[in-house]
């Protein structure tokens, strides 16, 4: 005896995929055909085991490209900063070296991912790593304007204040005062 | 690969101000998923019952019935299972004492409330988008101090 069978591809996938998600514990929401928004954090191991587990049926995840490079600037800028790299060129220059692209093509693409510019997201580094100076390794703000090449402390101390809305010495005074409510 | 919206709590006894809250949020570029609550009581219910998605961000009223915003932050920062959700205190006080206060808690942000809907949204969105930061770039969040 012969069975002769059709299929809906569309459904098969689409059924197989909830099956799957399901099985593995996520929580997602189907945004398009082909396309999840994972709706909380999934674990490295649970997206591998995932991934494995559809890859069986001919699936695949494609990443996004545009994430790609979003990453690849993202750790220049802060493997720069954390690094105290000498960066002798303007940095506009330096990324697009470092990614073989041109400033405008990256700077775009940049904004259009992450919702703040590459020139916002340098100070937000830079600002990061003036906090873990201030309050891990106790430098004083000199010292730290220094570090980072900015022209002087004032402008510093003006950048830190526009970024946080509160003073170096104050953002010190607060994480040493939580410390000590913690000792106590 | 980030989830697409951030969940936010509010909590905050007048009802205009949850609308004005409520509104401004869905205007903004980064997607949310916005609840409100009326008092600290019902928050903190809300946020005990571990059926419940903890929101990545909170905000919270200083001045409410029952529990003032002060007490529900004291609360959430004893508690380990809340550790990674950031606080926003939002209060009329402008009092420089009032506002290091807060920040020795444990609040990430401090916002001084907008009288008008245009500077709400502005405020709002840097405050979402700065969170957004930390979210997405596994930032220290113990060293997120931000004043508006």
């Amino acid at each position: 005896m012969k069975l002769l069978l059709k299929f809906d591809f569309t459904n098969v996938c689409n059924r197989l995929l909830e099956e799957k998600l399901k099985a593995h514990h996520v929580n997602y929401r189907q945004t398009a055909f082909g396309e999840i928004t994972l709706l909380e954090t999934v674990s490295e191991e649970q997206m591998k085991a995932f991934q494995n587990d559809i890859n069986f049926y001919g699936i695949e995840i494609l990443e996004d490209p545009k994430n790609i490079v979003v990453q690849k600037i993202k750790d220049v800028i802060v493997d720069m900063v954390f690094n105290e790299k000498d960066v002798n060129v303007k940095t506009s220059v330096y990324l697009a070296e470092q990614l073989d692209q041109s400033y405008s093509y990256l700077s775009n693409l940049f904004s259009e991912v992450t919702y703040t510019s590459i020139e916002n997201f340098i100070i937000i580094q830079k600002i990061e790593y003036t906090k873990l100076l201030l309050t891990k390794e106790e430098l004083s703000l000199t010292e730290i304007a220094y570090k980072l090449n900015y022209s002087s402390v004032a402008h510093l101390s003006k950048q830190f204040k526009n970024t946080t809305g509160i003073t170096p010495s104050a953002f010190q005074r607060i994480i040493s005062k939580r410390k000590e409510n913690k000792e106590n | 690969m980030n989830s697409d919206y951030i969940n936010i709590a509010l909590a905050d006894d007048d009802e205009d101000d949850r609308l004005f809250f409520t509104d401004a949020f869905e205007e903004l570029k980064i997607k949310s998923k916005v609840s409100t609550f009326e008092d600290g009581i019902e928050l903190m219910e809300f946020l005990e019952n571990s059926n419940n998605t903890h929101p990545d961000l909170l905000f919270l009223d200083l001045n409410m019935p029952k529990k003032s915003g002060l007490e529900c932050l004291v609360e959430i920062k004893t508690n380990d299972r809340f550790k990674n959700m950031v606080i926003a205190i939002y209060s009329t006080s402008s009092s420089e004492m009032d506002i290091e206060n807060t920040f020795v808690q444990g609040a990430n942000i401090y916002i001084k409330k907008p009288n008008n809907f245009e500077t709400l949204k502005k405020v709002l969105s840097e405050v979402v988008t700065t969170n957004w930061q930390y979210h997405t770039n596994g930032l220290n969040k113990e060293n997120f101090l931000l004043r508006l």
